[in-house]
Order: C-alpha cells, then sequence, then structure tokens
C-alpha cells in the first residue's frame, strides 16, 4: 500500500517536452512509473522516444485523460504559465497535480486554489515548488531520486526536497510507504495534515516522519491533528532555529515574521502533541529506528 | 520586498488610492522647492522600513520652505531604531483630521486565501488593535478568484463597524487598495491611518505595501524599487551572480544544495560551535539542484570574500544530481579561483552523500588539495568545520 500514488496510477507530464520535462520524464520511467502522455498543445500529436518507450504528446490534459485513463498530471510547467496549466489540471477534473515548479507568484497559486475549491476539489493538487512523491518500487511522480531506498514502512512528509532525500538516505535500510514533498511555498495544496492523515489510514505505515520549517504555522496545525487524530508513532524534524527574523531562506515560504513561524515554536508545538523532535536529521532518523526497534 | 512609504504612495497614487500630494527627496536643499510647490507648508517625513518613526522625531511640520530646509537637515542622517534615514519626503499637509482608521490586504497562509483587515481604530500599531482589543478589527476572508468589488467592499466595512457617513468612501478605497494589491502582485497592502478629514475627504496617509519576488517576470517596474544600498554588498553581490545567499553573523561559511538542508546545515552548524569557541554559521547559501564546477566556484568566491568566514562546510547530498559530479565542480572550482589570483587560504570541510557518494569522494581523496577535507557524515563535518573556525578565531 501506500498514499496517492502507487503502480496502478496512470502519470501523465505537463511541460514533458521542456528540457526539465524530458530529464526527469527519463528518471520517472526508470523509475518504473506508468508514464502514458505528455501535454503540449503545440505537439499534441507527435510522441517522445524515451530510451526505448514511445510517450504520446497530447493537446490537453482531458485529451491525454480520455485517451489513456491518465489520473495523475505531473508538472514542469515555468512559473509564468503555472496558473493557467493548473487550472487546465482543475477543469479537466484529474485526481492528482503535481506542481514541480519553482517560482510561481503567489497570486497565481493563490488563485488556483481558491479555484480548486470553487470546482469542489476533485483535484488534490500537491506542491507548489516540491520534489513531488514517489512510492518506492511503484511510481515516481516527481524529481525524487528513486534509487535512495526500497519499499518499507515509514511514511514521509515533508517541505523540503534534500531534507526528504537526506531522511530517506539515512532510513534506507528500513524503506518507505510513501514519501512526499509538499513544497516550501506561502501557499501550497497538499499539506501536511492531508498526509499524515493517509498514512494514518495506510495499513502498510507504521511509523510516519514529518519534517517542517519556518514560516507559517502548518506544524503547529499539524501538531493539533495528530495529538487528536493520529494513532501512530510520528518522529518529526524542524529546520531553521538559527534563520534569522523577516528574511527569506530560499524557500518562498521559509521566512520567520516577528515571533511567528519559528522553529522553536513549531517544535515544541510538535512535543507538546507527542512527536519526538531530532535536533539534526541523523538525530532524527535514530529516533524512528529506536521506536521502530530497527 | 518591502517598499518605502513614499513608493507605497506612488503606487497607491497610480491605482486610484486617495493620497495627497508628496516627493521623495534626499538632499536638504531639495526641501525648499518641493515645499514651495506645495504653497509653501509641508510635513517632512522621514523614510525608513521600521514602525515608530514619529516618535523617534523623523516626522516634522514644516510652516515654510526655510523650515522644511531645517527640518530635512535635522532628520536626514538620523538613526530610527538602527535604520539610517537617507531619503525624506516632502508631503502635502493634511487638511483637519476627524477620525483614523486601518485598512489591510494581505496573504493569510494558514487558510490560504487573502485576507481583508479593517478597524476604525486606526493609527495605532494594528499588533496592539489585535491584541487588546480583537473585536475593533474586522478581519474579513477574500477569496482570490472572486476579489474585492464594490459590494465585498461594503461587507468589509460593515463587519469593521465603520460610521454610516464614511461607509462609501472607505468602500471605495478598499476597491481601488484591492486594485493595487492584485496589479501589483503584493503580499500586503496597509494604509494606517486611512482618515477622514473635517472636510469629508478618506485619504491614506501612510502606507507599507510588500511585494511578491516570484511576480517580478510580469512586473518589469519593480526592479527600479529596490533599495540597492541597504543591501549587505555579500547579499547584494550574490543576487547579481543569481545565489541564492543571505548574511549571517558568525564565522562557519555554509555552502549547500537545497533550501531545507542549507537551512539544517546552519543548525547543526549552531549546534557544534556550543562545542566550539560558540561559533556560528556566517552565512546562508543554496547552489540549488544541479551544482556545476561554475556555480559553486561564484559560490565560494562571495563565501571565502566575506572576511568574517574562519572555515567552510559545503554540505551536499547527491540527489539527480550526482556526487562525482560536485566534488569534480569543488576540484575545478577551487583551480579556478586560483587560476583568477585568489588565494584560498580557509579550510573547507566537505561532506558528500547520497547518488555516487563513493565515486565523489575518491575524486576529493585523489585530488588532495591541502585545505580540503572530507568528513562523510552531515554531523561530523559540521563538528569539524565549527572546529576549525575556533581555531582560526
Amino acid at each position: 500500500m501506500a498514499i496517492f500514488l502507487t503502480k496502478d496510477s496512470k502519470v501523465i507530464v505537463q511541460g514533458m517536452t521542456g528540457a526539465t520535462g524530458m530529464k526527469h520524464t527519463k528518471l520517472m520511467l526508470a523509475d518504473g512509473t506508468n508514464i502514458v502522455g505528455g501535454v503540449n498543445p503545440r505537439k499534441a500529436g507527435t510522441s517522445v522516444d524515451f530510451d526505448g518507450t514511445e510517450v504520446p504528446v497530447f493537446g490537453s490534459v482531458a485529451e491525454a485523460m480520455e485517451k489513456t485513463g491518465a489520473n495523475v498530471s505531473v508538472l514542469f510547467v515555468p512559473p509564468a504559465f503555472s496558473k493557467a496549466a493548473v487550472v487546465e489540471a482543475i477543469d479537466a477534473e484529474i485526481p492528482l497535480a503535481v506542481v514541480i515548479t519553482e517560482g510561481i507568484a503567489v497570486h497565481d497559486s493563490a488563485a488556483f486554489w481558491a479555484y480548486a475549491g470553487a470546482k469542489g476539489n476533485k483535484t488534490r493538487i500537491i506542491g507548489p515548488n516540491c520534489p513531488g512523491l514517489i512510492t518506492p518500487g511503484q511510481s515516481n511522480a516527481g524529481i525524487i531520486p528513486g534509487d535512495i531506498t526500497k519499499p518499507g514502512r515509514i511514511g514521509l512528509v515533508s517541505k523540503s526536497g534534500t531534507l526528504t532525500y537526506q531522511m530517506m538516505y539515512e532510513l534506507r535500510d528500513i524503506g518507505f510507504s510513501s514519501a512526499v514533498g509538499i513544497g516550501g511555498d506561502p501557499v501550497i495544496g497538499t499539506t501536511h495534515i492531508d498526509a499524515l492523515a493517509a498514512f494514518e489510514a495506510d495499513p502498510e505505515t507504521d511509523l510516519i516522519v514529518m519534517i517542517g520549517e519556518i514560516g507559517g504555522d502548518a506544524e503547529e496545525r499539524a501538531a493539533d491533528f495528530i495529538k487528536a487524530n493520529v494513532t501512530k508513532p510520528v518522529v518529526g524534524y524542524v529546520a531553521g532555529f538559527t534563520a534569522p527574523e523577516g528574511k527569506t531562506m530560499g524557500h518562498a515560504g521559509a521566512i520567520v515574521s516577528g515571533s511567528s513561524g519559528t522553529a522553536q515554536a513549531k517544535k515544541e508545538a510538535l512535543e507538546a502533541a507527542g512527536v519526538k523532535v531530532g535536533k539534526t536529521p541523523t538525530e532524527t532518523a535514530k529516533l524512528a529506528r529506536e521506536i521502530l526497534g530497527a | 520586498m518591502d517598499l518605502f512609504e513614499y513608493q507605497a504612495r506612488d503606487l497607491f497614487a497610480k491605482h486610484g488610492v486617495p493620497v495627497l500630494a508628496g516627493e521623495v527627496i534626499d538632499t536638504p536643499e531639495a526641501a525648499r522647492e518641493a515645499t514651495e510647490k506645495l504653497g509653501g507648508k509641508s510635513v517632512v517625513k522621514a523614510q525608513v522600513k521600521v514602525g515608530g518613526r514619529g516618535k523617534a522625531g523623523g516626522v516634522k511640520l514644516a510652516a515654510d520652505p526655510d523650515e522644511a530646509v531645517a527640518r530635512a537637515t535635522d532628520i536626514l542622517g538620523m538613526d530610527i531604531k538602527g535604520h539610517t534615514v537617507h531619503k525624506v519626503m516632502i508631503a502635502e499637509l493634511s487638511p483637519e483630521i476627524e477620525a483614523e482608521y486601518y485598512v489591510s490586504y494581505l496573504l493569510d497562509r494558514t487558510n490560504r486565501t487573502f485576507l481583508a483587515m479593517a478597524s476604525v481604530q486606526g493609527g495605532m500599531d494594528i499588533e496592539e488593535v489585535a491584541e487588546k482589543t480583537p473585536e475593533a478589527l474586522a478581519k474579513v476572508p477574500v477569496n482570490a478568484v472572486d476579489g474585492v468589488d464594490i459590494a465585498k467592499a461594503r461587507e468589509i466595512v460593515a463587519q469593521a463597524k465603520f460610521p454610516a457617513d464614511v461607509a462609501e468612501g472607505v468602500a471605495e478605497a478598499l476597491v481601488t487598495l484591492w486594485d493595487t494589491f492584485v496589479a501589483e502582485d503584493a503580499l500586503l497592502v496597509e494604509v494606517n491611518p486611512l482618515v477622514k478629514t473635517k472636510d469629508g475627504r478618506i485619504l491614506a496617509l501612510d502606507g507599507k505595501v510588500s511585494l511578491d519576488e516570484n511576480a517580478d517576470f510580469r512586473q518589469p517596474d519593480h526592479e527600479a524599487l529596490e533599495d540597492k544600498d541597504a543591501a549587505n554588498p555579500l547579499e547584494a553581490a550574490a543576487k547579481a551572480k543569481n545565489l541564492n545567499y543571505v548574511k549571517l553573523d558568525g564565522e562557519v561559511g555554509i555552502i549547500g544544495n537545497g533550501a531545507g538542508l542549507v537551512m539544517s546545515t546552519l543548525d547543526v552548524v549552531a549546534y557544534a560551535g556550543e562545542n566550539h569557541g560558540n561559533v556560528k554559521p556566517a552565512n546562508f547559501l543554496d547552489i540549488g539542484g544541479g551544482a556545476s564546477a561554475e556555480v559553486m566556484a561564484n559560490g565560494l568566491e562571495i563565501i571565502l570574500g566575506d572576511p568574517d568566514v574562519r572555515s567552510v562546510f559545503v554540505n551536499v547530498f547527491g540527489g539527480i544530481t550526482a556526487c562525482d559530479e560536485v566534488a569534480n565542480g569543488i576540484v575545478q572550482a577551487l583551480a579556478l579561483l586560483e587560476s583568477k589570483g585568489e588565494k584560498v587560504e580557509k579550510p573547507l570541510v566537505v561532506r558528500l552523500d547520497g547518488n555516487n557518494a563513493e565515486l565523489g569522494r575518491k575524486i576529493l581523496s585523489d585530488a588532495n588539495h591541502p585545505l580540503v577535507q572530507r568528513v562523510d557524515t552531515m554531523d561530523g563535518a559540521a563538528d569539524k568545520a565549527a572546529e576549525l573556525a575556533a581555531a582560526a578565531k
């Protein structure tokens, strides 16, 4: 089992024919992802050869879904065109849209989030500014390296891409059910809470690792959710204790504003909810190991 | 990017928010002509990106052009909470004020929507209002798709209980303020105070605007609003090279890939520093995914050029990018810097993990650069970098 993505997922790539889209479509295929098409209205009807795998290009998300039964879209669309691309995915009612793109304007992400809501939230959005998600051994929708680890019983949800990789690497011998990078932007679709709820319901996940960082109050709200709803052990890590107030630390959403959004407050909220929080990624991995007895 | 008051005023004026005339100057003598243009009287207002300038003496009335020059002389160069005043705005004198209000739009991250905030208790610190009399601050969610039309603006005005005689004027101002918020890709537009004058006008007397830099691709005018004088020179140099860099106070230079990993690296170095003379990270620098030799060289050049740096910690997790490429990048970057005649004298601790780590480590070992040390765990490498920085102090 897994969350959001399995071997049965049929994946299309919006922006497949661009340089980044090409590179990562190839890698996703190598990880066993069932990629059934790309979307580019200017190249509709053509196909792209990825080391012997012919992937057809469709004119729209709706057409790709109709012809292939696709149920996941991964977006490698430049920031200026991302809003239109996500709106197209929402209009087509694709169940999952994974927005990898970094640098989308907040007015655009707030607009497509509001639009998804107005359309009844039929499309789960992951990202933007995220590495996507992977269910090792089954499918990879995004840019998480597929060879770090194997299938296993840890579920991972993280705002950060490289910390996701680091944590998967630290715990590679145990393996992961799914790892979801939710992204570091101020407005994101899927939250820590959504992933926590899905891992709680997933019978093959025994422990959840949750990685947060400065900015906003997503970790504090996740802590409340864990307290009320999560019975599985959760291990946490928060980055950015040394970040100064008022400075954006790489991710658009990673900023301490006044006294809110600090790493210390997030750590305390998680600990109050019974989550063991590590001081470093390595210590966090050790905590997970102790709980699993592995 | 936070703007100065005069820049906010200009954007408000551009989108029809009612404001008074004003002109920004940076020499005392220019206050004379600016005040003459306003009919001989003016308000001289310090332009600093910090609150509380009025109490600090940064806002003064001038009854004639000579007095404006005198007041501008006083205020230019003044220090307000650590901010030096380089510019003043010579503003039109407000008609007599009857009431002060507060209005703003901002991003509500928690609810992933925009938020209108409005209060009839303006002119003071709004966080204080929110704390002491939360019932006096209306918070109305604004859907990004629907926006604020006059009907929505009336709803905000009603929720904030504005008096009937100003309700329509404030609602109209709220619509133009929303236009500013959207058209300029702002993360915050705030008017405090929005005033009602004795002659019945509604005016935005002071404002704050913060812009979304991710929207720069469609906001060509925003680059000119940057305060290039205030930027730390290392930050400015890094920005010119498209590097994601933030200068901090410590001694250990940091280079890593990925914002989360770099933030984490800063923390791990600070913990390690607790055992090594309390050394701290000197900077945040994320060189991103595909760390080419050129990007690595650019990053190293910035960090080695920071006189505070005593040691450097390069912390890379090879994800898609393979560690052998990163290792080659480091070796080539050092060669590149040395060929440019730059002396590399500070010790580098390199930790490579992930994709092709063994190969990457071998490349570093074979290169055998006298200043480069390899430590293969993040915590261990942080400890070594902190130790070296403490020893060089």
